[in-house]
């Protein structure tokens, strides 16, 4: 037939990489990179009843820290800047008191802590407290064992602990973990300032 | 015999651009592949505390998200000024919560539900009255993985600064 004989003209191409290229602007412009972070924490059960007395914790194991309603910290009976909360953590828990930590560097004062399995920290805040300054607050006390891990990693293998692998290097980071032990309790939040 | 060609033409040829389409593409298949679309219209504003000592969630499929916040402007004459706490697309009240939970939980895979983790995105001046009722709730449905969202800060000086 006459039609079969004409040939199928060639399609033209030539505006295919302007419709890819609206299409890769409209991604581009949509696309959201922002990955999710933020600082991991893990809530207690709640327990019906104790079925047993929580075992006693001496007063100078505690390091008290409590947030008010203003979004000001008494830290151990004492006004602090946030700033200095690091600090003044670290100095805690890394007292060593009772002489039994070999890796410590602290003064070893009466008045703190024995060593760093002892040491709790101990947060309550108010229901006014701010949001922001509760997350900073838990942030500081993370960075205080994050930094004494840190300087521990340093020391015993010569390496950024905050570099290694969760996978390869997973017997380090569990000894190191062991080393300086995350204890940070919460209270229920008072309701002074509302 | 070597046959020297004559340059007539001293005009530059066209550079080929038929592989444009080919690199164009590449570039879309990955931005396609890329994006995470925004799932949820958020209904209350969330500006995020900063911190330091943050995570990366790592498998988005484990992740649930409570937002909490003031009410958007255009909301704002119907539900007001009070900080609330949006679920999925719409607002919920405290006692939605640990149904909201048990729901997400259930439509998880068995062997993923211990891994679940709910990531609390919250507005830095809502009050830590809500956010404990949260995690209270969060507690009573046995969810006790959580993820306080912080943005990385510029510099420390950003992350003490009063108004952070």
């Amino acid at each position: 037939m006459a039609r079969n004989k004409r040939a199928i003209p060639e399609i033209n191409a030539g505006s295919m990489a302007d419709i890819a290229f609206l299409l890769l602007i409209f991604y581009l412009v949509t696309t959201t990179m922002d990955t999710d972070k933020g600082i991991n924490r893990k809530l207690p059960p709640i327990e019906d009843e104790l079925t047993q007395e929580p075992p006693p914790i001496k007063e100078r194991n505690i390091f008290t820290v409590l947030v008010n309603s203003n979004d000001q910290l008494l830290v151990e009976d004492e006004y602090l800047e946030i700033n200095e909360l690091r600090a003044k953590a670290m100095e805690f828990i890394d007292n060593n008191g009772d002489g039994s930590c070999e890796y410590c560097k602290g003064y070893g004062v009466s008045s703190s802590s024995d060593n760093p399995v002892k040491a709790v920290i101990s947060l309550q805040n108010d229901r006014g407290t701010s949001y922001g300054m509760y997350v900073k607050v838990q942030n500081e006390l993370v960075a205080a064992y994050e930094d004494l891990r840190e300087r521990y990693a340093e020391e015993e293998y010569g390496r950024s602990y905050r570099g290694m692998d969760p996978e390869e290097d997973e017997e380090i980071i569990k000894e190191i973990k062991n080393a300086y032990q995350q204890k940070i309790s919460e209270a229920e939040p008072l309701n002074i300032g509302g | 015999m070597a046959v020297i060609k004559k340059k007539k033409d001293k005009a530059l040829p066209a550079v080929n651009t038929s592989a444009l389409p080919d690199i164009v593409f590449m570039l879309l298949f990955f931005f396609m592949v890329a994006t995470v679309m925004r799932e949820v219209d958020l209904k209350v504003s969330v500006n995020k505390p900063q911190a330091t000592e943050i995570q990366k969630l790592e498998r988005k499929s484990l992740v649930t998200y409570i937002y909490a916040g003031s009410p958007r402007a255009k909301y704002q004459d119907k539900f007001g000024k009070t900080p609330r706490i949006q679920l999925n697309d719409a607002f919920a009240s405290i006692d939605d919560l640990q149904p909201f939970v048990v729901q997400e939980r259930e439509a998880k895979a068995e062997e993923d539900r211990p891994m679940m983790t709910m990531s609390i995105k919250a507005d830095k001046t809502v009050k830590m009255g809500l956010i404990s009722d949260i995690k209270l709730e969060l507690r009573k449905a046995q969810a006790y993985k959580i993820n306080y969202s912080s943005l990385q800060p510029k510099d420390a000086e950003a992350l003490y600064s009063s108004d952070n």
